[in-house]
């Protein structure tokens, strides 16, 4: 104060009108010492009911994976936790590096040349897409599934929406949940921008006419998007190989916890096409060298497609993204190697399909309801046996198991049914367990143990 | 003397060996895989993966090494200053990062029973009333994932108003000053709406008789960051409230300034519609080399229905998830929001309470103007703006004598100052300052850090004139030397994957 030479730092509020100057204290707690500020939150927290504690058979886009130790120990060090963008690249060569190595390897696993160093999630990053189709073909129109997650489709639709983007959905097949190609072909015309769908589905389904829908939708000059769950892709065709344009999806399973649904890890990919490249959003890392080219280094490229430079122009507002998220993932892939994905992939298929298999044997259950493959999430459908998914979830709680998320608001046309979810952490004795609870429920025998225990 | 780790840390594409492992998942139980058999039988042929992903293969100890090293050649906040304008760079306490490994977040499902995630509901309802009380609005949305993402959804309920109201397709203009974050027109073109500059005053304050000629019946609203981006307070905020809202505008604050106000003075009380919060920035969340961070959103009573689902209810017993919100716009994101990172400030707000974050402001604004004070007669570097206002929690010098007269521009400034361990200030913005130097020094660096800088600020301009070459040819100290951007954005040269790279490589030879 003495160097400014000011008595009070009043003084240098001082051209903050008295009026807007807080006079009495905002209300506020109390400020805690460390220690109770960890006893707080920690006896605050220790009120959820987590899927360490009981068996949690929900995903729906956010799934429980493990993560192994190495990402926590990497994701901890502090020179990465607590730097900025990596705006001086000579000084955060490792933010740099660690986020090129995450986008080559998002390109091997999904077969696409080019990859941002994230987005913010999945849905934000399909509403990105959306723009980004419309922006390259200068059309208007979007083709989705039917069998979207809800939270997707309306998010798409509030960042389409000003851009004058219109999105159609697409009906699907009555016996398998396959896209009905016949309305594909109904509803594509020259107006349409993209062509969009997601593998797994939703609903945990994978699509299998892709080759066909990616060739009806290149064959109207429209851009095909696909939507992927990257665990799936160690034994799943990517699609790289079905000519996608753009691909998205959810890259929180690999290395990233689930936090309540939040941070989550957007995938953002294209092909190595300029005109492609150029109209991509978000952040982009290159590989370049020294200036007198003695050493390789990274740096933050394509940088005139953003904000700060472009300003209203420019391919997207976003700034800040999910980098450390990214990093995670880095590691979780570089741990995991091709051989570790095919071993990722069978494992959640395996259980996933043995869960399925086990209650599909209960009578008066039908699951799934699409005759289709599932990858690691399936529908359980109850109308057989007179029950409502929440009550079934209400009792299936009481004996400490986590039922399936309730979908039978978002898609009433599949009456009362949920949406299960089984990855490696679910043990084939959870498995059992939750087959066993669920046949004591819909045969009644619980009923009784129920109302008692509520 | 500073000198960062220089590895010879090759992509880790080319570590490792085939066949090697590190991380073995988990594998299905024996009576599973028996009675499924072989997975190709449930898999359509068309739809098997029948190439390998060509992913690297590392043991877990490479892994390690590998990105250990990459740590050591980074630079945060924990290394030293790091006074990036408008990025408000503070101090990440350790307990907030304790508290967001617990299991009993990192382990819940958003879509668990509401009986089941009782705590963390009640966590973010008080997060959510604490933040409108600090920003003076009457509800706060935690959904956006970040700064830009909070003015995507500010753009969009300035589009939901005006709709509601009938006039939404004559109110196609958001005005914004000269001197605005790139994502403040970025964000609103986003929404729909066409962008208007107006010019800042000599003052460096938005110019009254512009914003005057400006407004109109297609203004939507006016997007002001407040202290703005040259640290000066808006001295007219009663004058341009009126001015927007008598014109039938919003007021959107832009909250990427707000450190300095904390507990002084609230957006809300000054007439703002819309308010929001960079956690990352003013409730010392960590950047994470560029995110995740939060971005919630405050609004007034008039606009609260407009906001995102669900919205967090409280009966008195129970916290739920209230999705019966017929006026919402929707949602700008999957689930409810960055959980983790607004855990964080929760601790954090906790941690200081209203005197602390008082206590934050008042500091963040001292450093700055003692910065500003012991820069002030650094050879070549002037403070355009009015020089005798206080500035509040940033300061902009230009470059531009120094650069007429030394050729040592900006960056070169930029490159040098990492030479000494320090992180350079924000360059080349806001852009109504030539070759600026924009300083935000934050409350967190003792006196003898502060020193630090400005003594090596003075030396680089004095060797500007006296050895150009050294700070021309900067960094030295780093782990690469300068490098080539330009290559790096050459279609010919370009790579932005490893295989793109190993393609342009083929094709060279």
């Amino acid at each position: 104060m003495q160097e400014i030479g000011i008595k009070s730092i009043d003084e240098l509020y001082a051209d903050i009108s008295q009026k807007y100057r807080l006079k009495k204290p905002l209300n506020l707690p109390h400020a805690l010492s460390e220690f109770e500020v960890k006893r707080h939150v920690e006896a605050l927290l220790s009120k959820n009911k987590t899927c360490n504690d009981i068996p949690v058979f929900l995903g729906a886009g956010c799934w429980p994976h493990y993560v192994p130790a190495v990402v926590r120990e990497i994701v901890q060090r502090s020179e990465l936790v607590t730097s900025y963008t990596p705006y001086q690249p000579e000084i955060s060569q490792g933010m740099l590096q660690a986020l090129f190595e995450y986008q080559s390897m998002i390109c091997e696993l999904t077969d696409m040349d080019i990859v941002n160093c994230s987005m913010y999630d999945w849905a934000s990053a399909l509403g990105e897409a959306a723009r980004m189709a419309t922006r390259i073909t200068g059309r208007k129109e979007i083709l989705i599934p039917k069998l979207i997650h809800p939270e997707r489709a309306v998010t798409l639709q509030v960042y389409a929406e000003p851009a004058g983007i219109v999105t159609e959905k697409l009906v699907y097949d009555k016996e398998n949940g396959q896209i009905n190609t016949d309305d594909l072909k109904g509803k594509i015309s020259n107006k349409t921008a993209a062509v969009y769908i997601e593998n797994p589905s939703y609903l945990g389904f994978i699509e299998e006419q892709v080759k066909e829908i990616s060739r009806e939708a290149h064959a109207h000059g429209a851009l095909f998007i696909v939507g992927v769950d990257p665990t799936s892709l160690g034994i799943l065709k990517p699609p790289g190989e079905y000519d996608a344009d753009i691909v998205i999806g959810e890259a929180q399973p690999l290395g990233n916890f689930m936090n309540f649904g939040g941070p989550l890890l957007g995938i953002f990919a294209c092909r190595d096409d300029m005109n492609i490249i150029r109209q991509m959003p978000g952040r982009i890392i290159g590989m370049t060298t020294t200036q007198d080219s003695s050493k390789h280094g990274f740096c933050m490229t394509l940088q005139t497609r953003e904000q700060h430079i472009r300003r209203e122009k420019a391919t997207s507002n976003i700034c800040s993204n999910e980098a450390l998220c990214a990093v995670a993932s880095a590691v979780h892939m570089a741990l995991l190697g091709p051989e570790g994905f095919r071993e990722l992939g069978e494992t959640i298929m395996y259980k996933a399909n043995y869960a399925m298999q086990r209650i599909s044997k209960i009578s008066r259950v039908k699951a799934p309801i699409f005759n289709s493959t599932h990858f690691k999430e399936f529908t359980v459908n109850f109308d057989e046996a007179g029950q409502s998914v929440e009550e079934v979830n209400k009792k299936l709680l009481q004996n400490q198991i986590h039922g399936g998320k309730n979908i039978s608001e978002e898609f009433p046309e599949f009456g009362e049914t949920a949406l299960f979810c089984v990855t490696e952490i679910h043990s084939k004795n959870e498995i059992e367990r939750l087959a066993e609870a669920l046949t004591g429920i819909l045969e009644g025998k619980s009923d009784v143990q129920a109302s008692k225990l509520g | 003397m500073f000198k960062q780790a220089s590895w010879d840390e090759p992509v880790i594409f080319s570590r490792g060996r085939k066949g090697r492992r590190g991380h073995i998942p988990p594998k299905a139980e024996q009576e599973i895989r028996q009675a499924l058999g072989d997975l190709n039988s449930l898999l359509p042929k068309n739809m098997q993966r029948t190439s390998r992903p060509r992913l690297p293969e590392l043991s877990e100890v490479e892994v390690m090494r590998h990105f250990l090293r990459l740590s050591e050649m980074n630079y945060g906040v924990d290394s030293g200053l790091y006074p990036l304008g408008s990025c408000t760079m503070k101090y990440n306490p350790k307990i907030n990062e304790l508290l967001a490994s617990l299991p009993s977040l990192n382990m819940l499902n958003p879509y668990q029973d509401e009986s089941t995630v009782q705590g963390i509901l009640e966590i973010l309802y008080r997060l959510e009333r604490w933040l409108a009380e600090i920003t003076g609005t009457h509800e706060v949305c935690l959904q956006p994932a970040a700064g830009a993402h909070g003015e995507l959804l500010g753009t969009l309920l300035m589009r939901a108003h005006h709709k509601l109201n009938g006039d939404y397709e004559k109110r196609s203009e958001i005005i914004v000053p000269d001197s605005a974050h790139g994502t403040n027109p970025a964000s609103a073109a986003m929404a729909g709406f066409n962008v208007v500059v107006v010019p800042s005053d000599d003052d460096g304050c938005v110019s009254l008789g512009a914003l005057k000629a400006a407004v109109s019946e297609r203004t939507a609203g006016l997007m002001l960051t407040n202290p703005n981006t040259l640290g000066i307070f808006e001295k007219n905020i009663d004058e341009i409230a009126r001015i927007v809202h008598e014109a039938g505008g919003l007021l959107y604050y832009d909250g990427a300034n707000l450190n300095p106000l904390l507990c002084k003075a609230r957006p809300g009380d000054m007439g703002f519609d819309i308010v929001h919060i960079n956690i990352h920035k003013t409730f010392s969340t960590p950047h994470g080399g560029g995110g995740p961070g939060a971005g919630p959103v405050g609004v007034t009573e008039e606009l609260a229905k407009f906001l995102p689902i669900p919205r967090i209810g409280f009966n008195g017993t129970r916290y739920c998830l209230d999705y019966d919100k017929p006026h919402s716009i929707g949602k700008i994101r999957g689930f409810y929001g960055n959980i983790a990172v607004l855990l964080r400030a929760y601790a954090y707000i906790l941690s200081l309470g209203n005197e602390g974050l008082k206590e934050v402001a008042e500091v963040s604004v001292l450093n700055a103007n003692y910065l500003m004070k012991k820069l002030q007669g650094a050879k070549g570097l002037t403070l355009p703006y009015n020089s005798v206002r206080p500035r509040k929690h940033e300061c902009v010098f230009s470059a531009k004598l120094l650069k007429s007269e030394t050729g040592v521009s900006a960056l070169n400034i930029a490159k040098r100052l990492l030479d000494f361990g320090l992180h350079a200030p924000t360059i080349y913005f806001p852009l109504i300052v030539e070759e600026a130097l924009m300083i935000e020094p934050t409350e967190t660096f003792e006196k003898e850090e502060l020193d630090r800088f400005t003594e090596n600020m003075h030396k680089i301009c004095e060797e500007a004139y006296t050895t150009p070459e050294t700070v021309l040819q900067a960094p030295h100290n780093t782990a690469v030397s300068k490098l080539d951007e330009v290559k790096a954005s050459h279609p010919r040269t370009m790579a932005l994957s490893w295989r793109m790279h190993l393609k342009k490589n083929a094709q060279k030879t």
